[in-house]
């Protein structure tokens, strides 16, 4: 029996001020293992986890973002970032990390795994969730 | 219905784990099932059993352990966010080398995987947070 | 599919309700509970992004949390049902998932 379910994780919280964004990631990792079909929104506040060139080392704590770039490997290379937000924040996509992952179904080539979407679209991909983890 | 239930925050300083609660007696008594409640983040302080709140307050922790044996509850705090936090078991704290334990009653550590399986498991997950 | 989405902060402390109320499907239902009541009462800043919102999803608010807070029923925008714990439950089962915007 199949018990793959749409697995939503959403991310509205920004890096460092609050563990949220680490300890919502540790859950995608574990979760991974589980094999279900993973999906990863990151809106408001929350896009400033996918943000490049962070830096951690004056504050003495760990520097967790380079962990994103391991998702691909994880299997989970569906995730979307809010147009709405990024565009509020001053941001485009090209203040991001560059996510990929190697698409098994088409020769590993490597792909893209963030999606800047608009709210429309985005709305959309939650409706057809099935559970959304919230942080 | 099984129904999975997520605590994000501590006793007191937020109201999520009050809102849980409420939920999870409401949800019992119209007759579902509560599959699993994981504790995570600041949750896992929910199962620690040296709070002393005043008595004429709602005494939070001793809530979920009497739910817990009332209604053979799994009560899961999550043992990531527990080693964070201080909150350890018997188990706990001879792997990590500490002088005590405070894990309340009813209440087991575990890890973020039985949080996956309670949202694969169960019909509805319900997060309780900030 | 129908989703249940709940919002526990107040609109004049974060941003939720109004993320919530973007994301929101047609049809969908908003439950709010917490410091979220406060996004009920008519006549603030914040009346009139809910008051449109429910023209697509339906509005709930968690009578406990409006009590304690001594909102009274007479104080929150039309059209919004208040609901109990035991209504609470039953929009969870009674929709496809919740969404807790946090």
């Amino acid at each position: 029996m199949s018990d793959i379910k749409k697995f939503m994780y959403v991310n509205r919280k920004p890096p460092y001020g609050t563990i949220y964004a680490w300890e919502s990631l540790e859950v995608v990792l574990i979760g991974a293992a589980f094999e279900q079909d993973v999906t990863l929104a990151f809106v408001d506040d929350g896009v400033y986890q996918l943000a490049k060139g962070q830096d951690t080392s004056e504050l003495g704590i760990k520097n967790f973002s380079p962990t994103y770039s391991a998702l691909g490997d994880y299997d989970v290379n569906k995730i979307y970032v809010e147009k709405e937000s990024l565009e509020a924040r001053g941001l485009t996509i090209d203040d991001l990390m560059d996510l990929k992952y190697e698409d098994e179904d088409d020769d590993w080539a490597e792909k893209d795994s963030i999606h800047v979407v608009p709210a429309a679209e985005l709305a959309e991909i939650l409706e057809n969730q099935d559970v959304v983890f919230s942080f | 219905m099984k129904f999975a239930i997520q605590v994000n925050e501590g006793p007191y300083n937020h109201e999520a784990s009050v809102s849980a609660l409420n939920f999870v007696r409401a949800a019992v008594e119209a007759g579902h099932e509560i599959f699993r409640v994981f504790f995570y983040h600041d949750g896992v302080n929910n199962g620690t059993r040296y709070t002393t709140p005043p008595q004429d307050d709602i005494n939070l922790v001793n809530a979920w352990s009497e739910l817990a044996e009332k209604h053979s509850m799994d009560l899961v705090v999550c043992v990531a966010a527990a080693q964070r936090r201080g909150i350890v078991d018997e188990g706990e704290q001879e792997r990590n080398g500490k002088d005590g334990n405070n894990i309340a009653a009813g209440f087991r550590i575990s890890g973020l995987g039985q949080l996956i399986e309670a949202g694969i498991q169960s019909d509805r997950l319900v997060v309780f947070g900030d | 599919m129908s989703t249940l989405h709940t919002v526990n902060k107040s609109p004049f402390d974060r941003n939720s309700l109004e993320t919530c109320l973007r994301l929101a499907g047609k049809g969908h239902s908003v439950l709010l509970l917490e410091d979220g009541v406060y996004g009920a009462m008519k006549s603030s800043t914040a009346s009139g992004m809910v008051e449109k919102a429910m023209s697509d999803v339906t509005v709930y608010v968690l009578g406990p949390d409006m009590k304690a807070r001594g909102v009274d029923e007479s104080k929150i925008i039309d059209g919004i049902k208040v609901v109990d714990y035991k209504g609470f439950v039953d929009l969870t089962v009674n929709n496809d998932k919740v969404n807790a915007w946090l």
